[in-house]
């Protein structure tokens, strides 16, 4: 009996070992999804950029070619240590290859460092920190839909052509919000803008009544929100409130996604103005995906612009695999790959990503829509200005990272 | 008016002194083996983290009788003292666990100064609004970089010697500093010290007739008791790498409540089980994504209405003994 | 910027808009804490659950702001009443703390539930047609929302206190604390008493974030940081008068706010400051009596 069993042990290690010897290249990849499920970025992130995830498997028609692609997501509610140690276990335990999404920069950073210690591939959607691809960057990171830069760069400058040339800032205090509103003053005051002054509030601040005075007083053209989540959308809330846009001012949110504007009704976001660098309702392609998409969402929702750089940053990593043609396990080679090849996805177009992981690809200004202008529902944005890739990013020579030395 | 740790109703026979040195020794030879079993290793460290957390915090309630909901900002503010101590001041990690350590201390003094002024739901609701109020200094402070935290911390190497970066080293180092916590603790409840503290809990004004001056012991309960808490902060930090707000956040003092309630108040070993479970949780569930919140609540509410010894009260209770 | 005497008195208006929230919300606390000895950390939650019933009335039911601000204190308070009877009921006699830590873990779950369901960026409520606009008063422009939410709440707190401190149902109320065996003998229903206090309690709170929803977003966790806030004005003010946390909850708020302007910095660290300052000098709070 033990005998026979001693045996059969043996044979199937046998039989195993013959198996992996015959099928040389391995066709496996797992994807780890990780972002906030349950808090602020939730609706941003959240459900929504797993299932982006699970699509770009489908839509990459691997599975019919022999790979086997595997979707796995976690919360990090938030937690940097939490985040880290969902990672390392999904690298050591179940042998993850990608992470991707990864919202709020202190998790994003947290992450950034761990994929690079077990060489993993990261694929960072959610997360504004430009760090990622600067003082940070890293030859396993692509920071795909947008950052800090982006922000500040796109809304500032193009407002300021657009005549808002007098600015006041209101401005979550803390690192993220200093950092936003001091990227954006640079690029308002190199284009000729002015800055009238700034009130620093709290994070999670319910009340804005008293800040919104004075920015108000100030009768700056522009008041810039550099704040994020419930803050930015209590500030605009009560700026309505306060008549703050009907006096004549308007509101640039630097930080803001669509599900913001759907959280607050195109009654009180009407006439606002910020940065994304995707909306469901750009052209056919996206129409197409957004439509597909939200139908397998629980609540309908159409997609955020972090779900969809999930979608495209996943579709060209398979594109990768598929060029590679098998071992995907190397991360740093995989993401030499991924920039080696130039990007086409139907959400972002075709673009290229750089030495140092920052995905290039245009940013659009938009404007919300006043409700009479909206046909049909999440009709909600106009685009007023389209920033060209090359002029979206941190440029190379200001750039500290050394992977762009090379 | 029955006391908060209903486990104080069990009475410690003669002999519990040599069965809880044979308790904690098994404990000690369970742990020291476990990574062995494929139990992932950075899952333990964590939990001996938090289980250091929960006992100091145990130290406190359980045996004092005061229920902090602010205990967050021990292990925040040693966080973020050490994280910063390693990586801008480039201190070796036992310095800079000293110094996130003796951080707490202080601000336990400070702290414990102004809270033991008032008891019972007031304690607790000022060492919440204390804890809170660090929180939005952390959060505007430069050194902490706010909503990032300090990342990449160095592991470096204990004394020169013990390469942290090393899984099993910085284990084995994790474990030495949770027994060591551990083993204050059980001195300090079985002391002189923890008995007057008993004493306090069951029957202040009858501590003062005795001539106790219950202030100072309670004071000093805090101090300690913070203090540990801080070691368990700073340990987490070279186990994480990094420290952030989420450690003073008054969700982190929540987690702490609902680990010692779960394993059992007032008990030598509840904390260090509840924090097993709690953590094992948190990592198993993640994929539940925003039910965790709900379960911990739902854990909550049974243990305060059906289950309030905890797990190991519960087992002390029905073996007789003490735990 | 310096002192200007507009701003100041704009501020200072700002601030009592805010104080009164804080005075609605510790006034509930002090009634349950008056009557039940609990502290009620799930006060934030049932705060958003207010401004959540008021959002779900107008959306499913079409019934607007004024019908809210009668059903939800009740259909909310009915929820804690419920809430009160299954389970704080259970914790008589034992230790204060364990109330503390059951509607801790409750708030938890109410907060859990509601964002899974409607995720955590909110749902957008509007001022009613009838309270939109405002006045230009010279020194600043005063929402006419606000103007209302400063009158209503205060009247709705000195009615409160008068329903406590004058009537004979608040005289049970309080003689039924103080000694419920003798109060019982003479045929009240204590325990019934002290579920309908917990009712009142939770209603005011309801009644504040139906106030709220107009002004802030309608999201889960719109009260899970504020209640920390009021935990602080509580501690300041004392629990053990109705009028002091009225008071108190009002003049933080003013405090608040001028701090706002000062220095904004510090503005939500003040309360906490301030709370320091107080334990310090008079242990037992402003109007309290020693707990």
């Amino acid at each position: 009996m033990t005998r026979s069993l001693a045996m059969l042990t043996l044979t199937s290690a046998l039989v195993a070992a013959a198996g992996a010897f015959a099928q040389t290249t391995d066709k496996n990849a797992k994807i780890g999804v990780l972002n906030d499920q349950s808090s602020l970025y939730a609706d941003v992130s959240g459900a929504g950029s797993t299932l982006a995830a699970q699509m770009a498997v489908e839509d990459s028609g691997l599975t019919g070619k022999g790979w086997k692609i595997d979707v796995i997501s976690a919360d990090h509610q938030n937690k940097p240590d939490v985040g880290t140690n969902i990672a390392r276990q999904w690298f050591d335990v179940e042998k993850v290859d990608v992470i991707a999404d990864v919202p709020t920069s202190s998790v994003g950073l947290a992450i950034n460092n761990v994929v690079k210690e077990k060489n993993g591939v990261y694929l960072n959607s959610g997360a504004a920190a430009s760090d990622l691809t600067t003082t940070q960057c890293s030859p396993n990171t692509v920071h795909w839909t947008y950052d800090t830069y982006l922000l500040a760069n796109g809304t500032g400058k193009a407002l300021v052509k657009a005549g808002g040339d007098t600015w006041y800032f209101l401005t979550a205090d803390y690192a993220f919000g200093h950092a936003l509103e001091r990227d954006t003053s640079a690029v308002v005051t190199a284009n000729g803008g002015k800055i009238l002054g700034g009130v620093r509030h709290p994070l999670n601040t319910s009340d804005f009544s008293s800040f919104l005075l004075q920015a108000q007083a100030s009768k700056a053209k522009i008041v810039g929100l550099a704040n994020a989540g419930g803050d930015t959308t209590n500030s605009i809330k009560q700026a309505a409130e306060f008549g703050i846009v009907t006096g004549g001012q308007k509101l640039a949110g630097l930080l803001m996604f669509i599900s913001d504007i759907h959280a607050l009704g195109l009654n009180t976001a009407q006439g606002m103005n910020f940065t994304e660098t995707f909306y469901w309702d750009l052209n056919d392609q996206t129409r197409a995906f957004s439509k597909r998409f939200s139908e397998r969402m629980r609540n309908k929702a159409m997609p955020t612009m972090v779900q969809a750089g999930v979608y495209a940053a996943t579709l060209h990593y398979l594109k990768t695999l598929e060029a590679l043609g098998g071992n995907p396990h190397d991360g740093v080679k995989v993401v030499a790959k991924m920039k080696e090849m130039p990007t086409d996805d139907p959400l972002f177009g075709k673009g290229t990503i750089r030495a140092d992981g920052r995905k290039l690809h245009p940013g659009y200004l938009f404007e919300v829509k006043k409700p009479s202008e909206s046909k049909y529902p999440w009709d909600y944005y106009k685009l007023v200005a389209t920033i060209p890739a090359d002029e979206a990013f941190t440029p190379v020579d200001k750039s500290p990272c050394p992977l762009l030395k090379k | 008016m029955t006391s908060i740790t209903e486990n104080a109703d069990i009475r410690q026979p003669a002999r519990s002194g040599s069965e809880h040195s044979i308790a904690i020794a098994a404990m000690a030879v369970i742990l020291i083996v476990l990574p062995w079993t494929g139990v992932y290793p950075y899952f333990i460290m964590q939990a001996l983290c938090f289980a250091l957390f929960a006992c100091a915090f145990n130290l406190l309630i359980g045996y004092g009788g005061l229920l902090s909901f602010g205990h967050a900002m021990f292990l925040g503010t040693a966080g973020y003292i050490t994280a910063h101590a390693i990586k801008e001041w480039g201190f070796p990690p036992e310095l800079g666990i000293l110094a996130g350590t003796l951080a707490a201390a202080a601000l336990g003094v400070l702290a414990g100064l102004v809270a033991i002024r008032r008891q019972g739901i007031y304690f607790a609701m000022i060492t919440l609004a204390l804890s809170q109020l660090l929180y939005f200094v952390y959060l505007q402070a430069k050194f902490t970089h706010g909503e990032d935290g300090i990342q990449s911390v160095p592991q470096g190497k204990l004394f020169g010697l013990f390469n942290l970066s090393q899984p099993l080293t910085l284990y084995y180092v994790v474990l030495a500093f949770f027994l060591f916590g551990f083993l204050i603790i059980y001195r300090a409840i079985n002391s002189p010290f923890g008995e007057v503290l008993k004493s306090i809990r069951e029957n202040e004004p009858r501590a003062i007739s005795l001539g106790y001056r219950t202030d100072q012991y309670k004071l000093l309960a805090f101090i300690l008791s913070g203090t540990l808490a801080g070691l368990a902060g700073a340990v987490k930090v070279l186990v994480a790498q990094n420290a952030s707000l989420t450690d003073v956040h008054w969700t982190m003092s929540g987690e702490v409540v609902l680990i010692v309630l779960l394993g059992g108040l007032g008990t030598i070993f509840g904390p260090v089980v509840g924090a097993f479970i709690i953590i094992a949780m948190q990592q198993y569930l993640a994929g539940f994504g925003q039910w965790v919140l709900v379960i911990q609540g739902v854990i909550f509410v049974v243990c305060v209405l059906a289950f309030r010894r905890g797990i190991v009260g519960e087992i002390a209770y029905y073996t007789g003994r003490s735990l | 910027m310096g002192i200007n005497t507009q701003a100041l008195m704009a501020q200072l208006l700002v601030g009592l808009i805010n104080g009164s929230f804080y005075a609605l919300l510790s006034l509930g606390l002090a009634v349950i804490f008056g009557m039940l000895n609990i502290i009620n950390f799930a006060h934030g939650a049932l705060y958003m659950m207010g401004a959540f019933v008021a959002y779900f009335l107008l959306s499913i039911f079409g019934l607007n702001y004024w019908f809210a601000l009668v059903l939800a204190p009740i259909i909310v308070g009915a929820f804690g009443m419920i809430l009160e009877r299954t389970m704080l009921q259970r914790l008589a006699g034992l230790d204060h703390l364990y109330g503390l830590l059951l509607t801790f873990g409750l708030a938890l779950i109410i907060q859990g539930v509601f964002q899974n369901f409607f995720g955590s960026s909110g749902l957008p409520y509007a001022i009613p047609t009838a309270l939109q606009g405002g006045t230009n008063l010279g020194f600043m422009f005063l929402p006419t929302y606000r103007a209302w939410v400063v009158v209503f709440s205060l009247t709705v707190c000195l009615l409160t206190w008068f329903l406590i401190e004058k009537t004979r149902l608040g005289a049970y109320l309080r003689a039924a604390t103080e000694n419920p065996t003798l109060v019982r003998a003479f045929g009240v229903n204590v325990p019934r008493m002290i579920t309908l206090t917990y009712g009142l309690g939770v209603g005011l709170a309801a009644l504040a974030g139906v106030l709220s929803a107009p002004i802030n977003q309608v999201r889960p966790l719109m009260g899970a940081d504020l209640i920390i806030v009021v935990f602080a004005v509580v501690v300041i003010g004392g629990m053990g008068s109705i009028m002091g946390s009225i008071v108190t909850g009002f003049m933080l708020g003013v405090l608040e706010g001028l701090t706002k302007y000062f220095y904004p910095e510090a503005s939500n660290t003040v309360v906490f400051v301030f709370m320091v300052l107080v334990l310090l000098l008079k242990p037992s709070g402003l109007t309290g009596r020693a707990a």
